[in-house]
């Protein structure tokens, strides 16, 4: 949980080399999923998902439109309901105490595709209010912390400009740094690029490897078949509402077991 | 991004116990009750106060406006003798409430006249008939009917001056003289507002603020006792004519600065467009500017076209017998003024009933924008 | 940027110089200012002589020497003291009290509805929801002259002082207006006054305390109960040092009236009831769209960091709705005292109603007229200029 922390305050942030998984993920599972179903009314967007998610571990989960992709990881911080099966977060079972759903937000951070940033504060006071209102930091404290972010993902220069004078891709980083202020154990990105023009994919993508690199657990949502390749530990395949692939990214594209990855991957590649 | 907005906000609510839930089952009418009236204590207390305060009153409406309510008899005593409304009040007043002034024996011709006006404005509301070749003989033919069964005087119809009319025709006349009058000066008002030249501007700016800033009533004041100033010696415009154009003038200031939002709102790639294909101001405007404008501002339009309806009834202050100064009259007789809110509900219906029927259209007509019918 | 050569053109090519001009877009434009200007100035001076000679004509007075003259009629309802022996000048001044009072009033309570009845219109609970509903389209789309002159029948017809309808032993309905039974006065009263004001003021600087406490030390702390607790608890302390006066005026009828208690007349009433419902469908529905105006996401994004519901609400939800409410909702306030206007049909006597008495009088219609509409458009600038104010306050930047 501290080791972004530490990193950033290091004073030579020289990229450590990513240790190999092996060494990464030596613990238990940090979230599992154990036949979780969810249905909208009478239709079920999800059908009995498991999943085990390592400390550590990158996961990249694709497929197509309306799959169950968002859905599915915004049960994991019950943005939604799901209505059968388990869901446990750092040993916290996920049900409707409200004080357990606290907890275990607290620890984890999203980043949404339309940013949501709130425009009617500056780009500093975004980050800050999170830190202040729910881990009860001091605005001193909030502010050096929130810079140290903004430094990382590169645009400290923005802090007291609004969410609306910034460009989507700059948006989107302050999103994520104002995820990382919170000192979240575990990254949620849902499709965190593919409401930005081409030349601002790149931007963030890089952002978030560095964040890969620095050894948060992330699950991403996305369609960016080179940061899955790169980046993941475990690539996820989701189709009308169940995981039809999970693999290695080198079995995943390589290799995959099952015709409708093929089928997507031969989609998606085409373009 | 159109999957987040389909989320809908959630809040807190207990999660079913897992084993019965039956995902096949359809959503029972208890359940649909369970979820929008009973999800806490506080929601379920809030509930029942609202439906025991909601059935109190409907019994109270059903035994005084029905059980106990007198609906014809031409004797006010039997009204007298009942606990209930009396709703022969408007069977037995609804001449005068309907017609004012107008002579009794003439009312048949107001009768006709309001089948005329309504069938067509009822016409003219249908898009199939959107064509000047229809509409426009329509307009001369129903405007010179309407004229001829109001004025008569001619076709050994009796003469009734503009004095005498009255009720629900007057209200009718005055609403749509607002409306055909008020919109076109709208139009331009926008356009002197949006305009390049300076002059234009600051006269339509001054224009605008100064008579939105005043209420309606100084507006009438000054139609009925400034105007006539304004005229050389021996010149005069009718009464009800000059009410008419202050408040279709009073309406277009507000129309205009709904209109000015809807120009506002038309991005400049649309004039550069035009532009590039070589048309003039007046062309661009026309054909490509106003038609876009007014879409995107319809909804606004239509709030202060049916704005417009109930600010008719401000001419009971200058004596005008609209349908509100009429029903106010006959509520000065001594026999059946007891019953004022039977005839003011009456009232009070036939308004609520024309601005639902507006609104009813103007969401028909946005249906019809967004499905790109017209 | 010297050019010679245009004066060399000029002289020797004369054509075509004229046909420039003639075709050039700024000199078309200004031509065409210039008729407009002189057509304005046209009809203004055409009318301003037809009023001269037509007021010439028919005797009548012209200038504002009238507002110094004794008016000769009484006013009812006055908040200062004023006679038939005072001027006319004074009367609009009672008038113009008596529209500032019943348009207060108005607001208070159109405002205390509205939000009530928005905040019900999204509420999750359907049956709620659709009684505001309901209220909202009623109020809306019945003329507001019309509802003033119902509320004002009702109230005519109540019985009289002798049958007055009493109302849970502290107030009686009567036709001469509502009478309800108030504290005895007792100086102490004033000094709950400057608590109350007092209360105000420590929530305010408690609030600007607790957020710096908040932002040097981390704490949160809620200042909602304290603040209320103040406000309320103040006063009433406040009362408990007076020696806890609890002596009530009570209205006791004494022939066709009451004495005691206070009264309220029944013009008033009626213009206070029907303008302020007629107003709270409008604020409600603007109360509704500013607490919609959030978008989903950002909540979303609020709970996702754990913000606790109260939190989301009053650092998310409410500071984007002030933003949408408050404009609109001032120009219903504005609208609220332009709509007080009609008290002429019921009978009270605001600016408006005194105006029509004054211009009936001496005839002099445009000077009385103007000083209508005058004060009307002073009060809407003065609205507008704080709205500008605060719009530019608070606006959220964009690019
Ligand atoms: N609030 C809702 N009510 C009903 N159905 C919903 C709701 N939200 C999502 N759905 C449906 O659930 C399914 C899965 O939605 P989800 O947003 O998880 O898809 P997705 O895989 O993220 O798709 P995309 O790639 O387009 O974002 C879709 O069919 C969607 O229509
Ligand atoms: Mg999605």
């Amino acid at each position: 949980m501290s080791n972004i922390i530490a990193q950033t305050q290091s004073p030579s942030p020289s990229p450590s080399p990513s240790p190999s998984p092996s060494q990464r993920l030596d613990q238990g599972p940090m979230i599992k999923l154990r036949d979780v179903s969810k249905w909208y009314g009478h239709f079920q967007v999800l059908h009995d998902v498991s999943l085990d998610v390592r400390k550590g571990e990158r996961v990249v989960i694709c497929g197509p439109s309306g799959s169950g992709k968002s859905t599915l990881i915004r049960c994991i911080n019950r943005l939604e309901e799901h209505q059968k099966g388990e869901i446990i977060v750092n040993g916290i079972e996920m049900t409707d105490n409200v004080k357990n759903i606290e907890k275990i937000r607290r620890n984890i951070g999203m980043v949404f595709q339309s940013f949501n940033l709130f425009p009617h504060l500056n780009v500093l006071d975004n980050l800050t209010i999170g830190p202040m209102l729910v881990r009860h930091m001091k605005k001193k404290d909030a502010e050096e912390l929130a810079m140290q972010f903004l430094e990382k993902v590169r645009i400290p220069e923005q802090a007291q400009k609004y969410p609306l004078q910034l460009s989507g891709g700059q948006q989107q980083r302050v999103a994520i740094a104002r995820s990382l202020c919170m000192q979240p154990e575990i990254m949620l990105f849902d499709e965190p690029t593919s409401a930005l023009d081409p030349e601002m994919i790149k931007e963030v993508l890089d952002t978030m490897i560095e964040l890969a690199d620095s050894g948060m657990t992330m699950i991403c949502v996305t369609h960016e078949m080179g940061f899955a390749r790169t980046v993941a530990d475990n690539v996820i395949l989701m189709a009308d509402g169940k995981t039809v692939e999970s693999g290695t990214p080198e079995e995943f594209f390589g290799n995959p077991k099952n015709p409708r990855t093929r089928l997507f991957l031969e989609q998606i590649l085409k373009h | 991004m159109t999957t987040q907005s389909q989320h809908a906000p959630k809040m807190a609510t207990p999660l079913e116990p897992v084993m019965q839930f039956d995902p096949n089952a359809k959503v029972p009418f208890a359940k649909w009750v369970q979820k929008h009236l009973f999800t806490s204590l506080w929601q379920s207390l809030m509930t029942l106060v609202v439906a025991a305060l909601l059935l109190r009153f409907a019994w109270f409406v059903l035994k005084w406006g029905v059980i106990d309510a007198v609906f014809y008899t031409p004797d006010p005593d039997v009204c007298r003798a009942a606990a209930g409304a009396c709703w022969a009040v408007i069977v037995e007043k609804h001449r005068p409430m309907l017609f004012g002034l107008y002579p009794y024996d003439e009312h048949w011709r107001l009768v006709i006249m309001m089948v005329v006006y309504l069938s067509t404005i009822v016409a003219s509301l249908m898009p199939k008939l959107w064509n000047f070749k229809i509409l426009i003989p329509l307009w001369i033919l129903s405007v010179t009917s309407i004229g001829i069964l109001m004025f008569g005087g001619v076709l050994g119809l009796v003469y009734v001056p503009t004095s005498e009319w009255g009720g629900l025709p007057l209200t009718m006349i005055l609403f749509s003289g607002t409306v055909l009058i008020g919109m076109p000066v709208a139009v331009v008002l926008a356009l002197g507002r949006r305009s390049p030249m300076p002059v234009a501007r600051g006269v339509s700016v001054v224009f605008i603020e100064a008579l939105r800033g005043v209420p309606l009533i100084t507006i009438l004041f000054v139609a009925v006792n400034v105007f006539p100033l304004f005229l050389p010696a021996g010149v005069e415009v009718n009464k009800l004519l000059r009410i008419t154009v202050g408040i279709a003038i009073f309406f277009a200031c507000y129309q205009a600065e709904v209109i000015r939002g809807g120009l506002q709102a038309i991005p400049t790639g649309q004039y550069e467009a035009a532009a590039s294909l070589n048309m003039s101001y007046w062309q661009t405007t026309r054909k490509i500017i106003l038609p876009q404008a007014l879409r995107i501002s319809l909804p606004a339009i239509t709030n202060h076209i049916i704005a417009a309806m109930k600010n008719t009834s401000f001419v009971i202050i200058i004596g005008l017998f609209d349908i509100l100064t009429a029903t106010t009259a006959v509520m000065q007789d001594p026999l059946w003024r007891r019953y004022y809110i039977e005839a003011y509900l009456f009232v009070a219906a036939v308004y609520l009933f024309f601005g639902y029927a507006l609104s009813l259209y103007a969401r028909q007509v946005e249906k019809w924008i967004n499905s790109g019918r017209i | 940027m010297t050019h010679i050569d245009g004066s060399d053109q000029r002289g020797a090519k004369p054509r075509q110089t004229l046909s420039t001009l003639l075709y050039s877009k700024s000199f078309r434009t200004a031509v065409t200012q210039v008729v407009m200007a002189a057509v304005v100035i046209f009809i203004g001076l055409f009318l301003y002589q037809n009023v001269v000679e037509n007021l010439r004509a028919q005797n009548i007075a012209t200038g504002f020497g009238f507002l110094e003259q004794t008016s000769q009629f009484d006013i009812g309802e006055k908040m200062i003291t004023y006679s038939a022996r005072d001027s006319y000048g004074r009367a609009f001044v009672v008038g113009l009290l008596n529209t500032l009072s019943v348009s207060a009033a108005g607001i208070f309570l159109a405002t205390l509805i509205g939000f009530t009845v928005g905040i019900s219109r999204i509420s999750s609970n359907w049956l709620l929801s659709k009684v505001a509903t309901g209220y909202v389209e009623i109020v809306r789309n019945i003329p507001v002259i019309l509802q003033v002159i119902f509320w004002s029948v009702l109230l005519r017809n109540l019985p009289n002082a002798r049958n007055a309808v009493e109302v849970y032993g502290v107030g009686f309905l009567t036709n001469r207006g509502l009478t309800f039974a108030v504290p005895a006065t007792h100086p102490i009263h004033s000094t709950m006054g400057i608590a109350l004001v007092a209360g105000i003021v420590l929530a305010i600087l408690g609030s600007i305390w607790a957020r710096r406490h908040r932002e040097s030390t981390g704490t949160y702390v809620n200042m909602l109960w304290p603040s209320i607790g103040l406000v309320i608890g103040l006063p009433v302390l406040a009362w408990l040092f007076g020696g806890a006066p609890t002596a009530i005026s009570y209205p006791v009828q004494k022939g066709f009236n009451f004495q005691g208690g206070v009264t309220i007349s029944p013009e008033f009433t009626a213009l206070l009831i029907g303008i302020a419902l007629y107003a709270s469908g409008f604020i409600a529905e603007i109360v509704r769209a500013g607490l919609q105006a959030t978008p989903k996401g950002q909540i979303e994004a609020a709970r996702s960091m754990g913000f606790r519901p109260w939190f989301v609400t009053r650092y998310v939800v409410l500071p984007q709705a002030l933003r949408v409410i408050v404009p609109p909702l001032t120009s219903q306030y504005v609208s609220l005292i332009k709509n007080s206007s009609i008290a002429v049909v019921v009978g009270y006597p605001d600016l408006v109603n005194i105006g029509n008495t004054v211009m009936n009088q001496t005839g002099q219609a445009v000077e009385a007229i103007a000083v209508m509409m005058l004060v009307y458009l002073t009060i809407s600038l003065i609205t507008s200029t704080f709205m500008n104010f605060y719009n530019r306050l608070v606006a959220i930047k964009e690019r």
